[in-house]
């Protein structure tokens, strides 16, 4: 029972990170139909630079392990993080995707591929082949006993639920209550209408891949600092659960996106307890093929129906 | 190739002047073989004659055809029919497998490779049929990723399946139906040895010739025939009743159903079709380097394909072969080369000057997938239709002609009729009618379904 | 199923009560049609008025929401396009659909392929009997052209040829399929009047010499009225009309129905 609800935690855990990530796929696939095979690169990126941005502040300023001024830079580092891997995500889109705007579809998901392979050879370069530790900075304080027995969660889960639960709130705000929002809306709906009715449609899709690329930066940290570990193919690994979240929730959809997220970060951890780790990614893809093929609108479907 | 888009500013010598076309491919063909049949042999003369510049060995060769027949399967598939498939290496692996399992001591089953290559590339098609049946009425892009998902599955399957304990639960009575600890796949380390083909005939070389690793000139010659024979085949679909179908299909998917094509079977057979090649491709490469593991038919082998076509000219025959050698030979032996006599010295030099590993360690072989990355996206954006394109695909890449001009509006006006009758409670009905002086913008040409 | 039109028994297409909705809009309304055969039967009215959803009914790209459509004895209602065509009826499209990127000689390949009958297998293998059938067929489709005016340009790819041929190359792809129905849609349109003229020739040689029965969509009414055996007209996804050409021409209705709405006729 104990390894139950252990494993939920972790599940919900995941589920936050895999919602982050898979908004972005669900922002940009909403407003350019294209899936961004870059995106879960992007967020690797952001693990990355969270492992090197904890080895100049730990390392250079001497800091024992687990020290809290760490901590506070490493989550002051956040921001400047964030807003790096929302330029690449950007940067991304207006060179190898803005080119194709009127090109079939496959074009540029053909792209898209081009560069997720040149992030993740730059991530290989990077951080070499194999998995890297990042500087431990949480305590590993537990909290919650059972009377005798492993624990509910620990402060790093509550790391994750403290980062990821406010930018999914901020996202909702901005995404239904902000002008550019409704921007990015209207535009999702119709391009061109948007664009008679004067949205600067060039602008407002910079800004969808800015917006999906600090979120999914912002994943990158919790993950690097959640799992202790960077590793060049952390965008293939996430970003099969994330994008299969995103399908599961009805892809355009936000808050299918998140309920995709946990529900898809809940079975993987189930699956990595009491199945076998080693069977995870196969039943999620299988979970993915299933859906596309029987309910391609996702079990949140919307009525932004698949007409081609 | 004969039409020429741009005007000549020099006129080059033409070893070709005055010949048609047909006699000049004549001409090229008998060359190849010749260079086929000939270079392998004087490979480590020219090597140690000029060793400065970087031959592709033999080996390297053998990769560079096995790619070729990688790429003209995948190119019915993505070129001729129009589908996207990104999990192409599942059937690679397949056929690798199929070999290995019954042509190796793993379940000491000796089937000669001649038989075995046969039941490998059924396998293969076998499983594009099972794959391909309830996802290739899926739209262009998600059907890329249902592809992926096959491929990844098949690849960890393999991986999986080294270790398998298949017992009834304990209120069944708990028998045990596979197994414990069954080694079915071989695992992480794969199987290992494999039985290559033979040809029992005695000469210089001992009792029979055996294509394998060991003996890489012999190998490479009977690859080259697989490419041959693959070739051949593709030219005589491409020139079918069923060519023209994929081609109608892909130019425009609902005129050919109207032409009384059965656009679900013509897709299948496309898919189908393509997956043999796969597994033809992948019983060699299991034969010939007498030893496979899972982790080795991963994603990046199916971009690599990928790559292969795009670069090379997607739907064109000696496109795609001339991409595969190409790619191949800069991915094994032309990246190194550069790195090592060219870049890496003098880069590693200035790394070691300012202090900055990541010019400290450089080499240039590590930057394949970034370089391979790069020319996607650029071939994508500049050259879609290839640096040897058939000449159709040129101008439906670029939107021009009546095809694109066309399609591009009226997937509005004539939904198809399996599409309709699944969302029969749509909102408003498609626009029925257009008025005819409309032009519709060269919107979505030769949309890839 | 009320025999409401009268049609004969002879009748090749014996549409009734044909319906079809979308959601909330009902774009054709309770059809009843007949086509006798070997006539050339035109359908007119107002953009919009559901002439093409009509055709898109027959050929199996929709379904009629009610009603049934029987062809030539058998049952055409819901069949799929590509059985629709092996059962004889053929159509072309009113934004011309060819396949740009193959020769006009392979269109009309095209059009002949549910007629040959070599197996793929058979394409790898090259037998004798395929040879002879690909070079027959490659002769049909040569003649074919020549028939409709496109000789010598066999192997030109479809999208560089003028429009005028582009049409007639669409018509021609249609034919090898060997229907007995044949179902143009605007085939003039953007036409002038020399073509309009040596199109609705060729048409009426169609049924002359080939026998096909032929229902037309158009609204150049100089053709309707030359070439029609019989006009049917359309308003509102209703039958408003039918008749002879002169009886339909001094109909109240259908000169309601066009001056009624003025030049507004948007699509």
């Amino acid at each position: 029972m104990e390894e139950l609800v252990k494993a939920l935690t972790i599940g919900v855990a995941n589920g936050l990170i895999i919602a982050l990530i898979a908004i972005g796929y669900t922002l940009v696939y909403g407003i350019l139909e294209l899936i961004n095979f870059a995106h879960a690169d992007v967020f690797m990126l952001g693990t990355a630079l969270t492992y090197f941005a904890l080895e100049v502040i730990v390392v250079s300023m001497g800091l024992p392990a687990g020290s809290l001024t760490a901590l506070v830079l490493i989550f002051a580092a956040l921001p400047f993080i964030a807003l790096l891997t929302a330029s690449v995500n950007a940067s991304i889109e207006r060179v190898a995707y803005r080119p194709l705007r009127n090109a079939p579809r496959v074009a540029p998901l053909i792209s898209a591929i081009g560069m997720s392979f040149v992030l993740q050879n730059v991530g290989l370069i990077l951080l070499g082949p194999s998995q890297k530790a990042v500087e431990p900075v949480l305590p590993k304080n537990d909290l919650v006993f059972f009377p005798s027995g492993p624990a509910w969660f620990g402060i790093d889960e509550v790391m994750v639920v403290a980062v990821t639960i406010p930018l999914l709130l901020v996202l909702r705000w901005f995404v239904g209550s902000t002008r550019q929002g409704k921007a990015m809306r209207a535009t999702a709906q119709d391009r061109d209408a948007s664009g008679l009715m004067g949205i600067d449609v060039n602008r407002t899709i910079s800004l969808t891949f800015l917006i999906a690329g600090g979120l999914a930066g912002a994943a990158g940290l919790v993950v690097a600092l959640y799992y202790g570990q960077t590793w060049f193919l952390f965008g293939f690994q996430f970003g099969l659960l994330s994008f299969t979240a995103a399908v599961l929730g009805g892809i355009g959809n936000l808050t299918g996106a998140t309920l995709g997220g946990l529900v898809i970060g809940i079975i993987s951890a189930l699956s990595d307890r009491f199945l076998e780790a080693k069977w995870t990614s196969v039943l999620v893809f299988s979970i993915l093929i299933l859906v596309l093929v029987l309910r391609p609108t996702g079990l949140l479907s919307e009525k932004v129906s698949e007409r081609a | 190739m004969t039409t020429a888009a741009r005007p000549r500013r020099v006129a080059l010598p033409d070893p070709f002047r005055g010949m048609d076309r047909k006699r000049r491919e004549k001409v090229i063909l008998i060359g190849v073989i010749l260079l086929a049949i000939v270079y392998p042999i004087v490979f480590r003369s020219l090597e140690s004659a000029f060793p400065f510049i970087p031959w592709p060995g033999t080996s390297v060769l053998i990769i560079c055809a096995t790619f070729a027949i990688l790429a003209l399967g995948l190119n019915i598939v993505m070129g001729f029919a129009g589908l996207l498939d990104l999990g192409y290496v599942a059937f690679y692996a397949i056929g690798a497998y199929t070999t290995a399992f019954l042509a190796s001591p793993h379940f000491g089953i000796h089937i000669s490779w001649w038989v075995v290559v046969v039941i490998a590339v059924g396998a293969a098609a076998l499983f594009g049929i099972l794959l391909g049946a309830p996802t290739l009425k899926l739209r262009g892009d998600y059907l890329a990723i249902v592809t992926l998902g096959f491929g990844e599955i098949v690849r960890i399957v393999f991986r999986n399946l080294g270790d398998v304990t298949l017992a009834l639960p304990a209120f069944l009575g708990g028998a045990v139906l596979i197994g414990p600890n069954a080694n079915l796949t071989g695992g992480n380390v794969g199987i290992n040895p494999i039985d290559p083909p033979t040809i029992p005939i005695p000469g210089p070389w001992g009792n029979a010739i055996v294509f394998s690793n060991q003996n890489p000139i012999a190998s490479f010659y009977l690859v080259a025939v697989l490419l041959g024979i693959t070739f051949l085949v593709c030219v005589r679909l491409r020139d079918s009743k069923l060519g023209r179908a994929w081609m109608a299909i892909r130019e425009d998917e609902t005129a050919a159903a109207a032409m009384g094509i059965n656009t679900v079977t013509t897709k299948l057979l496309a898919f189908s079709l393509g997956a043999s090649f796969s597994g033809f491709a992948g019983a060699f490469t299991g034969a010939y380097q007498t030893a496979i593991f899972a982790e080795s038919f991963n994603f990046a082998v199916s971009i690599l394909v990928v790559v292969i076509i795009i670069l090379g000219g997607i739907g064109s025959l000696r496109g795609v072969v001339i991409g595969a050698f190409a790619v191949q030979y800069v991915n094994q032996t032309l990246l190194r080369y550069l790195g090592d006599q060219v870049l890496n010295d003098p880069i590693q030099a200035l790394g070691a000057s300012t202090g900055i590993a990541l010019l400290r360690d450089f080499n240039l072989v590590n930057y394949n997938y970034l370089i391979f990355g790069i020319i996607l996206a650029v071939m994508m954006i500049r050259r879609p239709e290839g640096l040897f394109p058939v000449e159709t695909a040129r101008a439906e890449m670029h939107g021009i002609g009546v095809a694109a001009e066309v399609t591009a509006g009226s997937s509005d006006e004539l939904a198809l009729a399996e599409e309709v009758t699944v969302v029969e409670g749509i909102e408003e009905p498609v626009a029925e009618e257009t008025v005819a002086e409309e032009t519709p913008p060269a919107d979505r040409p030769g949309d890839v379904r | 199923m009320t025999a409401a039109a009268q049609p004969a028994d002879g009748d090749l297409l014996v549409a009734t009560s044909c319906t079809k909705r979308f959601g909330g809009l009902v774009a054709v309304s309770d059809i009843d049609f007949s086509i006798p055969r070997g006539s050339i039967v035109s359908l007119i009215g107002p953009n919009g008025a559901g002439k093409t959803t009509f055709f898109n009914m027959i050929t199996g790209l929709y379904i009629p929401t009610e009603g049934r459509i029987m062809f030539d004895g058998a049952e055409l209602t819901g069949r799929k396009p590509h059985e629709v065509v092996r059962l004889g009826v053929a159509r072309t499209f009113q934004n011309i659909r060819l396949f740009g990127n193959m020769s006009a000689e392979d269109n009309v390949l095209v059009g002949l392929h549910h007629r040959l009958k070599g197996r793929w297998f058979e394409a790898i293998l090259r037998p004798p009997s395929i040879i002879r059938e690909e070079a027959e067929a490659l002769a049909k489709a040569r003649e074919l052209l020549d028939l409709t005016g496109l000789k010598g340009r066999y192997t030109t790819l479809a999208r560089n040829l003028p429009y005028g041929d582009q049409r007639r190359l669409e018509i021609a792809r249609a034919l090898p399929t060997q229907p007995k129905l044949l179902l143009l849609d605007e085939p003039t349109a953007g036409m002038n009047p020399e073509e309009t003229r040596r199109l609705t020739d060729f048409v009426r040689r169609l049924r002359d010499e080939l026998g096909l029965t032929i229902l037309l969509i158009e609204h150049d009414m100089k053709v309707v009225m030359g070439i029609s055996d019989r006009v049917t007209v359309l308003d509102h996804g209703e039958k408003i009309a039918e008749g002879s050409p002169a009886e339909v021409r001094a109909d109240n209705q259908v000169i309601e129905a066009y001056l009624g709405r003025g030049a507004a006729g948007g699509g």
